[in-house]
């Protein structure tokens, strides 16, 4: 039977949910600057040293969502290697939505860590976080 | 950015689907080759390179997909795609395809076109402004319908004066003959048309507005005013060629010069609220203080309830005002007789209400036929579906979720009901348009008949629903197989054919049960109709005809209001008509001739209730008197009723004493409160007060069913033409020829009369009888229609299974007849499962015939809703066209060649 990929776990490599790589790619191009898709891709598997499952292609979805939503601009141009491609890059709004994100992220790895580090024995006041 | 915003973008991406396909296709290029150059660059090997990339790119398809998914609007996609895959299905197939938009046309555009019916006679209001607050004012139904429900003149103006709760009462003549109105134009033959009295403030009370000049108003219909006419819409077209200067032109209208001072509009149809199945043409004002004061009761009331009136206060008043109304202001004991017999409903419900009890079979009928063809086309489904089985487990093995199928089973549903829809739209305006213009049905409001919003409403409703009922089986049964098992090579006798086949069974077998309970249904309406044939009628409508006789008294004779005016009036016509019927007896063929103010089934009204000299009747007795019939010396001859006693003759006139004939059921009535002699009225005296001396009875009549043929039988009283005044003569002449011929030489004579007499038309009587049953021969037909086509498609059903199960078992009949069953055994073992079958349906049917049947008794003459003849006409019936249907494949069966059966799969 086939399965539909994005729902296992092979090896080690960590599964991406849809909202993490738009995240992902986002900052991306703040960090980068302006970047044509395959660059975008390259990075986040660079900068993840391979750990995330990425099937480049999908990449395009992402940049579709991003871009419908306002948050990137695109722009025809040639890459490097002489070749036509498109290149991306992040808009103020999507800046904005941006440091949001990353803040949530931050609160939320916060409270995660410490759920993690949860001892029984600890002396804990109740009601407090 | 906001949602709006998105959702434009998805929309212009939809419709922008090639270019920004394009623009992507760059895209993937252009990462893959950045991919390739990457590796190149390292030192990989271009055509290693190329394969690196493509497995770290991931599905390409899958990427464009995601993509597209991600920017337009998906559901629209795979709308579309099922759409076009959908059409090129059924484009490849077309018998199927034809055979099922045929049924399903026929369905639902049966079902659009009795809703339609449905919608204009029950549920939409009639035809005027605020029409709830119309009623009807009359006593409760009794056996001599509409013409109980009149009232004389005085009876109005108490009514009007006495209640508070109306807006305003107004009433019409109701007795009113058609081509009572003479149009003369030139010298040529007058033109006969039809028109209706009414009271001055009728249009006022309705609600009408005239689309040209005004109509009446109280000056009109006073003693002396000129004649003025309101022109129908149809008529103004028809006869004044829509002239745009009518207004204030005069014309000879029965011998007086009347002015044409309005013309109704065309939304304005008397006939279709007052008196279904007749075209009136012009309207007139009735003068209530003129002579028809005298004419007993010849009004019927309607009235506008003022706003915030209930009909229990109308109701209510109405008892309270009734005892004060007479008869007439004259005479001082007709006072009170109305007791009772004042009751005010709503307009609507006398119009349509004794319609509702069939127009509601009528409508499950129609259900019924859809039903049964949503399981036909259910089973064509299944069996479409079962061959396309690999078809679907290929899909599901490559990634089609069960939504995805049934979606795409329901879309296929969808396109055939759709087009169905379509098709049946055009059937349904197509019976509709033609409902229209039966004018000669008596049944209300189908002038008003049309294809509106809420028909088109209902259409979609009922496609969408039998889509959703029959697409929903196969779709399930499809979406649930095992797709291992379907991949594989599935011979016949799988477990799965085997669950299908008890599934179709299952269908056909509901099937016939529905068509069963139409075919009972159909079957019991035609025998009522067939008794009601048989009814007799107190006369003989065969062989005999009518026509309207041109007569006008001669105005210097006086108004008959003095006595020798009435006197001379009265001699002077029978001094007419005596000469004259007997030159028509003499005419060759001719059996009997007469006249009558009233023929038979054309309503009537009552002079009052007379009774044996000498006798008390009780107090309080709230019964209507005896219809009045003004007839000649031979009219009953010539109308074939019989006559114990003696007919009138020539010397019964105004010199000579009072003479009357009742008929059988009054002379048993009175008898009761007499003592006559052997119970015999014939040569007693009755009379209408105790100042009057006296009518002599010199004959007892049969009873004639003079309000319909299916009531009960009134009261009749005949009086002498010579003695009383009778309205608009009608010839009813009894011959042994055709009426064609006959009419050349009678008109030949009555013109020879009178110059002035119009081209009318000689109708035969049993026209009248016609018409009085063309409601119920109507609505029998319909239904026998609907049973018609459901036990088509039940015989189609069957064959469709039938022939199904025995391609399914071609390899072991081949077995069996290669081990010696011979060919008529084959058949038989086919036919008997076929029986079998249809045996269970019609049990089935017979069943839910038996326990709902009850609700179709009230629309049943003088048959039992379990009558035997019916049931078991309908099984045979059944069983033989079934019989009929299973024999095709039987033959088939028989035919099947052991050899090619055994060696192909």
């Amino acid at each position: 039977m086939v399965i539909a990929q994005e729902r296992i776990l092979t090896g080690s490599k960590l599964d991406l949910l849809q909202g993490t790589l738009d995240l992902m790619v986002l900052q991306t191009l703040a960090a980068m600057g302006s970047l044509h898709g395959y660059g975008i891709a390259r990075r986040i598997e660079q900068v993840s040293s391979n750990q995330v499952l990425l099937n480049q292609g999908t990449i395009y979805a992402s940049l579709v969502r991003l871009e419908q939503r306002g948050w990137i601009a695109s722009q025809w141009g040639v890459s490097d290697n002489n070749r036509k491609a498109r290149f991306y890059s992040i808009t103020r709004p999507g800046r904005k939505r941006l440091a949001e994100d990353a803040h949530h992220w931050q609160r939320l790895t916060g409270v995660m860590d410490r759920m993690f580090r949860m001892d029984p024995a600890a002396d804990e006041e109740p009601g407090k976080a | 950015m906001s949602g709006l915003k998105q959702l434009r973008r998805r929309v212009w991406a939809f419709f922008a689907k090639k270019a920004l396909d394009a623009e992507l296709e760059t895209e993937l290029e252009a990462h893959l080759q950045l991919a390739i150059d990457e590796y190149i660059e390292r030192g990989v090997a271009p055509a290693e390179a190329r394969r690196l990339a493509l497995v770290q790119f991931g599905g390409i398809q899958q990427a464009r997909e995601k993509q597209r998914e991600a920017r337009g609007l998906m559901q629209i996609d795979i709308l579309v795609r099922d759409l076009k895959y959908t059409g090129r299905k059924l484009m490849r197939d077309p018998g199927f395809t034809i055979v099922a938009v045929l049924i399903l046309a026929l369905g639902i555009g049966a079902n659009i076109a009795v809703f339609s019916v449905v919608n204009t006679l029950m549920l939409r209001p009639l035809p005027f402004p605020n029409a709830q607050e119309l009623v009807w004012i009359a006593p409760p139904p009794d056996k001599c319908g509409l013409s109980c429900a009149t009232y004389s003149t005085d009876a109005y103006d108490e009514f009007r004066v006495g209640s508070r709760s109306y807006q305003d009462v107004t009433g019409y003549f109701a007795f009113s003959t058609p081509g009572n109105l003479k149009l003369s134009v030139g010298n040529d033959a007058p033109i006969p048309a039809t028109g209706i009295d009414v009271i001055h403030n009728f249009f006022n009370v309705l609600g009408v507005q005239p689309q040209m000049g005004r109509l009446f108003r109280e000056e009109d219909a006073r003693n002396g005013a000129a004649p003025v006419i309101v022109l129908t819409d149809p008529w103004w077209r028809r006869q004044f060629n829509a002239d745009p200067n009518i207004i204030g032109k005069a014309f000879d209208v029965n011998g007086k010069q009347t002015t044409v001072i309005g013309v109704l509009p065309r939304t304005f149809d008397f006939g279709a609220v007052f008196a279904p199945g007749t075209k009136v043409d012009a309207i007139t004002p009735l003068n209530l203080y003129g002579p028809p004061r005298n004419w007993g009761n010849i009004i019927t009331l309607i009235g506008r309830m003022k706003p915030g009136v209930t009909l229990a206060q109308a109701v209510h008043e109405a008892a309270v005002v009734a005892p004060t109304m007479c008869w007439n202001n004259r005479y001082a004991n007709s006072c009170g007789q109305y007791k009772g017999a004042v009751i005010p409903v709503p307009l609507k419900n006398y119009v349509t209400g004794r319609l509702r009890q069939s127009l509601v079979v009528l409508w499950s009928a129609v259900g019924m036929i859809l039903l049964i063809a949503c399981v036909n086309l259910s089973n064509l489904l299944l069996a479409r579906a079962a061959a396309r089985s690999k078809e679907f487990a290929m899909r599901g093995a490559l990634g089609a979720g069960r939504g995805r199928i049934v979606r795409q089973l329901l879309t296929e549903s969808l396109v055939l009901s759709g087009a169905g829809a379509v098709f049946g739209l055009m059937l349904a305006a197509i019976v509709i348009a033609w409902l229209r213009t039966q004018g000669a049905i008596a049944l209300p409001l189908l002038s008003q008949l049309q294809i509106d919003g809420e028909a088109l409403g209902w259409t979609l409703i009922i496609a969408i629903v039998s889509a959703t009922l029959f697409g929903l089986a196969p779709g399930l049964r499809m979406a649930a197989g095992n797709l291992h098992e379907a991949l594989k090579d599935s011979g016949p006798g799988s477990g799965q054919s085997r669950k299908h086949e008890r599934l179709r069974s299952a269908l056909v077998v509901s099937e016939v049960a529905l068509a069963c309970m139409l075919l009972v249904g159909a079957g019991l309406l035609l025998r009522s109709f067939l008794h009601v044939l048989d009814v007799e009628l107190g006369f003989q409508p065969a062989r005999a005809a009518a026509v309207t006789v041109d007569f006008n008294d001669d105005p210097k004779l006086g108004d008959g209001s003095s006595h020798d005016s009435a006197k001379a009036i009265l001699d002077a016509r029978a001094a007419h008509f005596q000469p004259l019927l007997e030159r028509i007896d003499a005419l060759p063929g001719v059996q009997a001739a007469g006249i009558t103010d009233f023929l038979p089934l054309s309503g009537n009204r009552s002079w009052g209730l007379p009774y044996p000299k000498g006798v008390t009747l009780p107090k309080n007795l709230h019964i209507s008197g005896p219809l009045v019939y003004v007839i000649s010396p031979g009219y009953l001859r010539a109308m074939g009723t019989r006559i114990r006693g003696r007919d009138f003759n020539w010397s019964d006139n105004t010199s000579t004493r009072g003479v009357i004939m009742i008929n059988e059921s009054y002379a048993k009535w009175l008898a009761s409160y007499a003592h006559w002699p052997n119970n015999d009225p014939v040569g007693q005296v009755l009379v209408n007060d105790d100042k009057d001396p006296g009518m002599l009875v010199v004959g007892v009549t049969d009873d004639v069913h003079t309000e319909s043929v299916e009531g009960e039988n009134g009261w009749q009283i005949y009086y002498p033409w010579p003695q009383n005044f009778g309205g608009t003569p009608q010839l009813v002449v009894r011959s042994t020829l055709p009426p064609a011929q006959l009419a050349t030489s009678v008109m030949a004579v009555l013109r020879e009369a009178n110059t002035k007499q119009t081209a009318a038309e000689f109708k035969p009587i049993e026209n009248l009888v016609d018409h009085a049953n063309s409601p119920r021969r109507f609505f029998m037909m319909l239904v026998g229609m609907f049973a018609a086509l459901g036990l088509l498609l039940a015989a189609l059903g069957i064959y469709g299974v039938i022939s199904y199960s025995v391609t399914r078992q071609t390899q072991e009949i081949g077995i069996r007849m290669a081990l010696g069953a011979s060919a008529s055994h084959v058949r038989k073992r086919v036919l008997v499962s076929t029986l079998r079958l249809a045996t269970i349906g019609v049990v089935l049917g017979a069943a839910a015939s038996i326990l709902t049947a009850r609700f179709i008794s009230s629309l049943l003459y003088d048959t039992s809703p379990w009558d035997a003849v019916t049931y078991a006409g309908m099984a045979v019936s059944l069983l033989a066209i079934a019989a009929l249907a299973g024999y095709i494949p039987a033959l088939r069966a028989s035919r099947i060649d052991p050899l090619v059966a055994l060696r192909a799969e």
